[in-house]
């Protein structure tokens, strides 16, 4: 098992946004969580990639069978775990080339490798700089300052492909983009998909998923992930929306 | 700010100064205290002309007659000038002919700061002339400027090989009275670096001097003097460090720059004294007047500066922008951390018609510490057709540090354009999180970040400089979050 959440319970400032989450992610699998807004998806993501904030008040998350609550945020992040962000951060004055050479040979340090040499790290720049179809321009500009939403999330997809972590979490990576950046998204997830990998997608809509072909969906609601299902369940909420659940839930 | 922030802040912080040793050498001091006595026992030591020593007393009876300057935001405590000695060299053979005569103990420290005197040692081709205390202990490369009928070598070599040079200049850019550290240095200075550069002459290399204090309860009064002739060009450099003290020690400096027509001066400095410990115990307090007068048309000087160290630092790298057309400009990092205190900024005087200048400046300040920017754009009626831009930005690490911005702007003349912008920010949780999501540490990510907020300074930079520059900040500061 690659990831497993058991009864997990999160707050902050007192007030309780997850409330008891499972979730069990196998390696080769994408799963997508979807739900309304305001209901912990978010929150479920910076959990897991550490965010101090969040207090963890209960339950356990264990990755490759570690306890990942007990490890440093950079820590996670070198073992593999990547966060698609909703809302990248800009570093002005900072390249990406610069910001993604220190990251990945911080990466590479913590596994005993040595650094990239110049030109590897460049080729490989070149490299996944084709796959997500973006321009140079962008990759010399500091890090998401003055990018359009568009280009802030290409430019988190080509992090998680130079950075080809083994658990990616994209929260919402598809909001903002136009027809031709949601396949150029698609393609950079579809790349990194493979059996050693797995990646869970956040997203509100069905059309991703259309390009990013889900093994396992589920509903999360008031901070519970309240249903499972096959791909078809991101169809059904397309058509009926939320307040189904919200009345199963009721008649429960 | 969160709690773990607030912890990396604290642990970061209380990073060690690596140049805080103290090398065992046999110096010579002159008694402690300050009087017309020692002031002739320096002159005497040094051989002096009588002009040299008539400039000394001359300074030394203002300095008597003024008082210690008082800042707003600088909190500086009393110095009893009568415990520091103003006089320490370390003993060596006369006249050192070539580097196997200078003292190994001397190299080692000077290889130990990273700085090689031996010229083959130098890959990017700088030559440097290394002082430490009061005395310059080698200038390298100088034959090879020879050639070019370039000038570089300690201040006392000049004051005997060209007193006609000294004599014009000294003193016409910081007047022996300017101001009290200004008088002080005038009256005890030691030594320092001389540059003159001929008519039409591109200097090929870069010159630095470096700077060491090394002796105990010592001050250092250091002066330098460059001269850019008709459509000359010069690139220098200056760093310095300090050993790790209890006891506050004073280095009070002057450097004066003439541009004459068409002549370019960069001066660039990377200021890395002691800066006290982390209670703010010990410490260099750096008292330092620099100014440049472009004193032809069309000439240029500029002040690129990183201030990493000091206890205090207090100090305006000034243009008077005379000539016609001339430019002045001043890129300007100020790191402030622990109990520093740091009041910096410049002066940018406009007399020459159309005269541009633009002021750079990024205050970072982290711990409890206090960082000022104060600067002063003056624009006389002459000045017809000038401009000056500013931008000042403040970067806040942790919430018990301050900064200030104290722009002072006087105009005379309508068609003349002043712009100054503003801006404090502070490295945020969002920012940090980003970065170690990415696998990057606390540390790293804010060296990264202040290295980031710097660049437009550190671009300015000579790259042999750069480099140096960019660790400094990041082990000044990383790690502090607002
Ligand atoms: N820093 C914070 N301080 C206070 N409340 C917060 C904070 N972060 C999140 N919350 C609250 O936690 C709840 C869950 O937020 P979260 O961002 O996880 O939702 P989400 O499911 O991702 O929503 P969306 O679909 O709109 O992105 C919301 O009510 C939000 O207001
Ligand atoms: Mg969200």
């Amino acid at each position: 098992m690659l990831l497993q959440i058991k009864n997990l319970h999160a707050q902050i400032n007192g007030k309780e946004i997850l409330r008891g989450v499972n979730l069990e992610v196998k390696a080769g699998e994408v799963h997508a969580i979807m739900g309304p807004n305001g209901t912990g998806k978010s929150t479920l993501a910076s959990v897991i990639a550490g965010r101090e904030v969040f207090e963890v008040t209960a339950g356990e998350v264990l990755y490759n069978g570690k306890n990942l609550l007990e490890m440093p945020v950079e820590q996670r992040a070198r073992e593999g775990i990547f966060l698609g962000f909703q809302y990248p951060v800009e570093i002005p004055g900072v390249s990406i080339t610069n910001f993604m050479r220190t990251a990945l040979n911080e990466v590479r340090k913590y596994h005993g490798q040595e650094p990239l040499s110049g030109a590897a790290f460049l080729a490989r720049m070149e490299e996944k700089k084709k796959l997500v179809e973006i321009q140079s321009k962008l990759t010399n500009r500091s890090v998401n300052e003055g990018f359009s939403g568009g280009e802030k999330k290409k430019n988190e997809i080509f992090q998680m492909a130079m950075l080809e972590p083994q658990l990616a979490i994209l929260d919402e990576t598809d909001s903002g983009l136009d027809i031709d950046a949601l396949r150029i998204v698609a393609n950079g997830v579809n790349a990194l998909r493979s059996k050693d990998n797995a990646i869970i997608v956040i997203t509100h809509y069905q059309r991703l998923l259309d390009y990013i072909v889900p093994d396992i969906v589920h509903v999360l609601f008031d901070g519970k992930i309240v249903k499972t299902g096959g791909k078809e369940l991101a169809l059904e909420l397309e058509g009926k929306g939320y307040d189904w659940i919200r009345k199963e839930l009721e008649t429960r | 700010m969160a709690d773990d922030t607030r912890n990396i802040l604290d642990e970061v912080t209380g990073k060690e100064y690596k140049y805080g040793f103290v090398t065992e050498i046999d110096t010579e001091f002159a008694p402690p205290g300050l009087n017309e006595d020692i002031i002739r026992f320096i002159s005497e030591k040094k051989e002096e002309p009588e002009f040299m020593l008539e400039f000394r007393l001359n300074a030394y009876r203002r300095w008597l007659g003024m008082k210690s300057p008082e800042w707003a935001h600088l909190n500086i405590p009393p110095i009893d000038f009568q415990s520091i000695i103003y006089y320490a060299a370390p003993k060596a053979k006369k006249e050192l002919q070539s580097l196997d005569e200078v003292d190994p103990e001397l190299l080692k420290t000077f290889e130990k700061l990273g700085i090689s005197l031996e010229e083959q040692k130098h890959l990017a081709g700088v030559a440097v002339d290394a002082v430490m205390d009061s005395v310059s202990v080698k200038t390298t490369f100088s034959d090879t400027l020879a050639k070019h009928g370039i000038i570089f070598c300690s201040f006392s070599e000049a004051v005997k090989n060209h007193p006609e040079l000294v004599k014009q200049y000294m003193g016409s850019v910081v007047a022996s009275g300017d101001n009290y550290f200004a008088a002080l240095n005038s009256a005890v200075f030691s030594d320092g670096s001389f540059v003159y550069i001929p008519k039409g002459v591109r200097c090929p290399i870069e010159l630095s001097t470096y700077f060491r204090i090394n002796a105990k309860n010592t001050g250092q009064f250091e002066r330098t003097l460059i001269i850019a002739d008709e459509g000359a060009y010069v690139s220098y450099m200056e760093g310095c460090t300090a050993p790790q003290r209890d006891e506050n020690q004073l280095h009070a400096a002057i450097v004066e720059i003439i541009a004459l027509k068409d002549a370019e001066v960069k001066y660039s400095t990377v200021q890395n004294w002691y800066p006290g410990n982390k209670d703010g115990e010990g410490g260099i307090y750096n008292f330092v007047t620099k100014r440049g007068i472009c004193k032809g048309n069309n000439s240029k000087i500029s002040w690129t500066q990183v201030e990493t160290g000091s206890a205090i630092t207090w100090k305006y790298p000034s243009c008077i922008l005379q000539g016609d057309n001339s430019v002045g400009e001043f890129y300007s990092v100020a790191v402030t951390n622990n109990h520093q205190q740091a009041d910096t900024g410049t002066k940018m005087i406009h007399i020459g018609k159309n005269t541009r200048s633009t002021i750079i400046s990024k205050g970072i300040s982290a711990g409890l510490s206090n960082n000022s920017y104060r600067g002063l754009v003056k624009v006389t009626k002459r000045a017809e057709g000038s401009r000056n831009f500013s931008q000042c930005d403040s970067l806040l690490l942790g919430d018990k540090c301050g900064a200030h911005t104290f722009p002072y702007i006087q105009t005379e003349n309508k068609s003349s354009i002043v712009e100054h912008e503003a801006t404090t920010s502070k490295i945020s949780d969002d920012q940090l999180f980003y970065c170690q999501q990415r696998g990057i540490d606390a540390e790293s990510a804010i060296g990264l970040i202040v290295n980031g907020y710097a660049r437009e300074v550190l671009s300015k930079l000579p790259m042999e400089f750069a480099v140096e520059a960019q660790k400094l900040l990041s082990i000044s500061l990383e790690g502090s979050v607002g």
